[in-house]
């Protein structure tokens, strides 16, 4: 008899409650598009901020909510996720040219001396708000790493032998961590170009020529030969300083010829040898063509 | 009982090795390089070009802003080069170089070394000419002496306080100053408190220099309403909020200006570059300047132009010992690593500190073991440690909840730290961040 009274106090207790909780769902509902979980699950689950939104779940809301999704975008999964998220949504993206983390200093140990020894806090933004740092040039990479240290991806190393730090371009997903911690703001997302080839000059040293050489052997000087020698007029200089526009950039490399400092840097290019044979029987062949125009104009 | 501020502050070690040195006069170096920006506030506005021939005493640059001042040339010769150039900050500032030819001064400048006592002027002229002769607090802070004998509308300064203590170890530029121009330091006083309005001034001297106090004691009987405030030892004693505190027993809000408890505070190198600058027309391009060290072979107190390279003064003391680890411009506590030698003194070099090898190095840095040292050190009431932890968390809203900006950096919460901790380092990371976000605000 006791077991009996037992079993049914427990059931109906077991079945009002189950009424309550039914009813309590049913009143504070909240609806979530279930797209968002389904683009979450589409997105690769970085968390790594690089989209502007505090995670992929963030991401995916936005993506949801908004009518245009042409302006978002995951830099981690590129074109492939972003066409897999449109399909879901079933709304329209145009592919972007990824994009890459180019360190803009080539001031090594050789081209760039160093003048004094830094012993503060080992963090590049805490040795900036302190000094110029360890060499004569102020704009130039101070080698401690910040960069490093913000990537989430391992995809930027220092180079212990130069003191520069290195962009490894199949890790980098362009989320913009290291452009975002370098205090000197040597880093900038580039497009990663065709065949990941591309051209950048490779320093921000916005001082005048003569002071700027002294800094550091390899830096750029505005002498604005790149600019005249650009055929696609891509190269601006401002405050003694060349800009390549990525956009504009067709990567004939000429500028990489003209620079005098070797500030302009090609990436992944084949090896010059092949190259450059050619180019230089074109130079000798204009030479001698000019050479016998002027001997003609004198013969006249 | 002597007086002293009531929160916080540490003992280092005096190190007063320059103390019973009279002041030299450092020859006239071949070249001076001269920072158009030696001041709090904005650079001044450059008036020579290359070529140029400049006089001792003229103005080659003008102020640019209310809180700026002007740059006097502190030798004769010619402008042979503007350019950017490595200062004490540790950043290239634009110099204006000149090649010293002979010694000769602008007219109107009285070279004689008698004393003038009469204030002739108005306190509005001698404003003007205080502003004019680019004086600038001498203390190392460097801060228009102008603008703070300019008070704000509404406000009314009651009590004028003479920074004589010199709390920082080793220096004791403001010291000799302080035996051998009392009398100059005195009129330079009563210059001040009559530009200020004010019948009262107190000379704030720490109790390690008994003979400066007795000097002055002896010496201001003939000056009326100057008295003279001995002091106990403490650092951060010379930073302007704790020598108001324990003179005058007030206390500055978070936030606010000494002026905002009625007190105005100048150092005691300033009272004598205005005595100058007001009785003689001499406007401010030399300075005292200890050079001192443990290794340095005749530490001493020199009376440098502006724009001097430092390793004329280190020649001057004995050339660089074989063991240095680093030359620090100023003091030890608040002082910078000086990048090279060929730095120009400016109007705020107080000290160039040559630290031997090991003193230099630091060391390595530990946990935080929460001792709370840094916490009773803190000359301001703040909580270096918790401050640091938020720098490292990014937590910059609750850094300026915390007061982070009331930090003086005056280097206690590291002196004291067991773990030798980077604290200054982060504080100062945060006081910069929180600043520039500020800053974005208000636009």
């Amino acid at each position: 008899m006791t077991i009996l009274v037992t079993i049914i106090t427990l059931v109906s207790i077991g079945v009002i409650a189950a009424v309550i909780l039914f009813l309590v769902a049913q009143k504070f509902k909240v609806f979530e598009n279930p797209k968002i979980d389904e683009v979450e699950e589409a997105l690769p689950g970085a968390n790594c901020g690089g989209c502007g939104f505090p995670g992929c779940r963030g991401m995916a809301e936005a993506l949801v909510n908004a009518d245009d999704i042409s302006t978002l975008f995951c830099t981690v999964g590129g074109n492939e996720t972003m066409a897999e998220v449109a399909k879901i949504l079933g709304k329209e993206v145009t592919a972007k040219d990824p994009m890459v983390a180019v360190v803009r200093c080539n001031g090594n140990f050789e081209k760039r001396k160093r003048t004094n020894q830094y012993d503060g806090s080992a963090t590049c933004v805490m040795a900036a708000n302190l000094y110029s740092g360890d060499t004569a040039c102020e704009y130039g990479c101070l080698g401690l790493g910040d960069c490093v240290k913000a990537c989430n991806f391992d995809a930027i190393k220092i180079d212990k032998t130069t003191g520069l730090p290195v962009v490894n371009q199949d890790n980098c997903v362009a989320c913009g961590a290291c452009v975002e911690a370098c205090p000197r703001n040597i880093i900038e997302l580039r497009k990663k170009g065709p065949k990941d080839r591309r051209v950048f000059v490779s320093c921000v040293n916005k001082d005048k020529g003569a002071l700027a050489m002294k800094a550091c052997k390899s830096a750029c000087i505005g002498c604005g030969k790149c600019a005249k020698v650009c055929p696609f007029g891509a190269i601006t200089i401002e405050n003694n300083l060349a800009y390549i526009d990525f956009e504009k950039c067709k990567l004939c490399r000429k500028c990489v010829a003209v620079c005098p400092t070797g500030a302009i840097h090609e990436v992944n290019f084949p090896a010059k040898k092949a190259v450059a044979k050619p180019e230089k029987k074109k130079q000798t062949e204009e030479i001698k063509e000019e050479i016998n125009k002027t001997s003609e104009n004198k013969l006249n | 009982m002597l007086k002293t501020f009531s929160k916080g502050g540490v003992h280092p070690a005096a190190n007063k090795l320059s103390a019973d040195k009279a002041i030299e006069i450092l020859p006239l170096p071949k070249t001076v390089t001269i920072p158009i920006s030696q001041h709090i506030g904005a650079p001044a506005k450059l008036l020579v070009k290359k070529g140029d021939k400049v006089k001792v005493g003229q103005k080659i640059a003008e102020s640019g802003g209310f809180v700026s001042a002007n740059i006097h040339s502190s030798v004769s010769g010619t402008v042979s080069k503007i350019d950017k150039i490595f200062d004490a900050s540790g950043y290239k500032k634009p110099c204006v170089i000149i090649n010293v030819e002979g010694d000769e001064w602008e007219e109107n400048i009285d070279k004689s070394k008698d004393l003038k006592k009469d204030i002739s002027l108005s306190a509005e002229e001698i404003l003007k000419k205080v502003s004019e002769a680019g004086i600038v607090g001498l203390g190392g802070a460097t801060f228009p002496s102008h603008v703070k004998l300019s008070i704000p509308k509404g406000k009314k300064a009651e009590v004028l306080i003479l920074n004589g203590v010199e709390c920082e170890p080793y220096l004791t530029a403001d010291h000799r100053l302080m035996l051998e121009k009392t009398d100059e330091i005195l009129v330079g006083i009563k210059i001040l408190m009559k530009a200020l309005n004010v019948d009262k001034a107190f000379i704030g001297i720490e109790n390690n220099k008994p003979d400066a106090i007795n000097r002055f004691n002896k010496f201001v009987e003939n000056y009326d309403g100057i008295q003279v405030v001995p002091l106990k030892m403490k650092y951060p004693q010379g930073g302007e909020k704790q020598l108001i505190k324990a003179v005058a027993k007030r206390e500055v809000p978070s936030g606010a200006l000494p002026i905002d408890v009625g007190a105005v505070v100048h150092n005691v190198g300033t009272a004598f570059a205005v005595y100058e600058a007001i009785q003689k027309n001499k406007p401010l391009f030399e300075r005292v300047v200890t050079v001192t060290g443990k290794s340095v072979k005749n530490p001493l107190n020199l009376l440098v132009r502006v724009g001097t390279p430092t390793i004329n003064l280190i020649e001057a003391a004995g050339g660089i010992p074989e063991n240095t680890g680093k030359i620090v411009s100023g003091g030890p506590m608040m002082g910078k690593a000086l990048v090279n030698t060929d730095v120009p003194i400016t109007k705020g070099s107080s000290g160039v500190l040559l630290f031997e090898e090991k003193e230099s190095k630091r060391q390595d840095v530990q946990n935080c073991i929460r001792c709370g040292k840094c916490v009773s050190v803190c000359p301001m009431g703040l909580e270096p440690y918790l401050l640091m932890n938020m720098v490292e968390s990014k937590m910059w809203e609750e850094l300026e909840k915390n007061n982070v900006l009331d930090c003086i950096e005056c280097g206690s919460c590291m002196f004291t730290c067991p773990s030798q901790r980077p604290l200054l380092d982060y504080i100062r990371l945060g006081k910069s961040t929180v600043t520039k976000i500020k800053r974005s605000r208000k636009k």
